[in-house]
């Protein structure tokens, strides 16, 4: 997995509360091997039935291009547990997302994929994502070390991290070589579970 | 003397492997389910060199990719060929018990766990499914994962886990007839909102759930995943007892008895608090149906499409203008009368048994003015379906009975609506393009679905069926 340290990088709005992972990704496009799926970001918000690019469609705005970061709002990427949400993000460049509160499965995900997801105060986020209306292209720096967001306002937040997870993306640890090292205690429980429900 | 817990935390703490100091648990696993979209995990399982840590706790079915109009895995997309090959080869060379196409088992994994006995009071289960809550009905801590954290159960039968928050949603009194599990669960998500229980495991608790079926108690804990919740359960009891006595992967003879010894300890403790309590009445629970592309988006079949005036911010009203400009609805029109242009009577909600027959009920002597599919959750429910003359009530009815799989839940094997097309589904998400580019969901119980299907519009399947409405 790649680590995740700090990220300078324009940053793009999506205003809708609830957005759920068939608006990331729609079903259809999952059972494609990973290349394929690329396509699949956003696909029906970004296009009309006929493949047209939307009008008035921000993630159809050629100034976000490049972006790395997402800014949503409340229960952001819930729905499915599609793990597409994230990788088909991941190969449209985006490392970070930051809302108010985010689907629970998505938000596990994204650690997997190097990815940082940030909560913030809902009013706090609502004013970043004005702002990246009203400047299009602005970038927004995240520190991971240091747990903090600077805002293309310039202003500075710090965000709350489980130490597990930030110590996994700081050094793009690999989750199973860490449980490996457990295997003394996952054997001792499994030893007792025998014991006690020998009917599993 | 410790104080009292909930059954959530009992089960928590029963399979807590290493606790971290820095609040990181990792959590044994009882039993991980799989289907055809696991295959991508097992690649990576293998590309580390890895076999299944407990080949022996697993179980699959095709269900996603699976096409309800034939049994052959020779479907014409070639990625999904694959996905439906690679299950079977895949479980064959792990060892994994598979209930594959063709055999009278299969079906959606969310049905066939339950029905095989897989799915127990006090276990620890996973699936790289949202609805693996769906078996939370048993009293098991069961939560969908990502393909990665598939790959990780695969190879240590264990998950990095924060400790959820726990809630209970109280739901007492007694239900009017026809009010079912999904009739329940819509209310309580129009109550608490789509992220109302993020970071909870939900509890589902009262006389009117003690009340339900093992079947209605699936429907509910499936769709706690719809109000944002990690998992939700209903404790253990002589519904949960009878229904798992005499399944396949059950407990026998001495073990039955050691496991009903168990089982019995696991329901929450008197007294015992949680972290957020809702409590709803039962009485005041009607049909419901949804009105919106979020499942929060529900009210009673008596209500009316409501108005984004009446919101209380900018942001919701703007969230429901867009809502009603997609599924092409005006505010004040009465949910009852709305046209329908096809139903679908299916998936992990309600595609059991017991939702076939409600259906039917409202179907017998009657006939479906638009399309209908009764596509039921697996071969056994569609056996027993047959052998109670159910399918020839949907048949006589002009209805298409279909064979088991996700089908127009999801669509991926093809079963999708039209640009335009307005659905009354049985399923659990009205997300924007769930059932097809430009195709309007509603969300509604088994018996409103057939109420749909025999009127032509939504309809109070209590005026059908001549009920008194209390
Ligand atoms: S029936 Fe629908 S919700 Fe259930 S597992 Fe299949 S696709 Fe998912």
């Amino acid at each position: 997995m790649d680590a995740f340290t700090t990220l300078k990088a324009v940053a793009v709005p999506i205003d809708q509360a609830n957005v759920d992972t068939d608006q990331i990704i729609p079903a259809r496009f999952l059972g494609r091997t990973r290349d394929r799926q690329v396509e699949g970001f956003f696909h029906d918000l970004r296009l009309d039935p006929n493949g047209r690019p939307r009008e008035g469609v921000t993630l159809n705005n050629p100034a976000y291009k490049g972006a790395k970061i997402m800014v949503g709002n409340t229960n952001f990427a819930c729905g499915s547990s599609r793990e597409n949400a994230v990788t088909t993000m991941v190969d449209n460049g985006f490392r970070s997302f930051i809302a108010p509160s985010f689907g629970d499965i998505f938000f596990n995900n994204c650690f997997q994929n190097g990815c940082l997801p940030i909560r913030l105060p809902a009013e706090r986020v609502a004013r970043i994502r004005v702002i990246l209306h009203e400047l299009p292209g602005a970038e927004i720096a995240i520190d991971l070390a240091k747990q903090t967001v600077t805002g293309p306002d310039g202003k500075t937040d710090s965000f709350e991290v489980d130490p597990f997870r930030k110590e996994m993306l700081l050094k793009g640890a690999d989750e199973v070589k860490i449980t490996l090292g457990y295997e003394s205690d996952i054997k001792r429980f499994e030893d007792k579970q025998k014991q006690e429900m020998p009917w599993l | 003397m410790t104080a009292p817990r909930t059954m959530f935390e009992k089960i928590w703490q029963r399979h807590v492997v290493v606790d971290r100091p820095d609040g990181y648990t990792l959590l044994y696993i009882d039993r991980h389910l799989m289907h055809d979209g696991s295959s991508p995990a097992y690649a990576r399982l293998k590309a580390r060199g890895m076999n299944l840590r407990r080949a022996d706790r697993a179980a699959a079915t095709p269900d996603h990719y699976v096409k309800t109009d034939h049994r052959s895995k020779d479907v014409p997309d070639p990625d999904h060929r694959r996905l439906l090959n690679d299950i079977t080869k895949n479980c064959n060379e792990a060892g994994v018990t598979l209930f594959d196409l063709g055999d009278v088992r299969q079906g959606i994994i969310h049905v066939v766990g339950p029905e095989q006995g897989l799915s127990q009071p006090g276990l620890t289960l996973v699936c790289g499914d949202s609805h693996t809550s769906t078996h939370g009905a048993l009293g098991a801590l069961a939560f969908g994962i990502g393909s990665s954290e598939v790959t990780h159960v695969m190879a240590t039968q264990c998950l990095w886990q924060r400790k959820p928050k726990s809630m209970r949603i109280t739901v007492d009194g007694a239900l009017h007839p026809h009010i079912t599990g999904k009739d329940i669960i819509l209310a309580i998500i129009a109550k608490i909102g789509a992220a109302g229980a993020v970071g909870h495991v939900m509890e589902y608790a009262g006389s009117a759930i003690r009340g339900l079926s093992m079947e209605g108690r699936l429907t509910l804990c499936n769709m706690s995943i719809e109000a944002g919740g990690r998992a939700g359960m209903v404790a253990p009891d002589d519904t949960t007892f009878q229904y798992l006595d005499g399944k396949p992967f059950a407990p026998k003879g001495a073990n039955w008895d050691k496991a009903m010894a168990f089982w019995k300890t696991v329901p929450t403790e008197d007294g015992a608090a949680f972290d957020r309590e809702v409590t709803l009445n039962a009485a005041e629970i009607a049909p419901m149906v949804t009105w919106g592309t979020s499942p929060e988006d529900a009210l009673s079949i008596s209500g009316r499409v409501p108005d984004p005036a009446s919101a209380p911010d900018a942001g919701k009203q703007e969230n429901m203008k867009r809502a009603l400009e997609y599924m092409d609805l005006k505010p004040g029109t009465p949910m009852d009368g709305i046209a329908v242009d096809r139903v679908f009577i299916g998936s992990c909600t309600n595609s059991r048994i017991e939702d076939l027959r409600a259906a039917a009920a409202v179907a017998k002597g009657r006939k479906a003015k638009i399309p209908a599919w009764v596509v039921a959750g697996s071969g056994l429910v569609k056996q027993q379906a047959e052998a109670e003359g159910l399918d020839r009530i949907f048949r006589e009815a002009g209805f298409d009975w279909r064979e088991p799989g996700c089908s127009m839940c999801i669509g991926v094997n093809g079963d999708t609506g039209v640009l335009g097309q307005r659905i009354a589904s049985t399923s659990n998400r009205n997300f924007i393009g769930r059932q097809g580019v430009g195709v309007r969901t509603h969300l509604v119980s088994p018996a409103m679905a057939a109420a749909a299907a025999v009127t032509g519009h939504f309809t109070d399947v209590r005026k059908l069926l001549g009920q008194d409405r209390g």
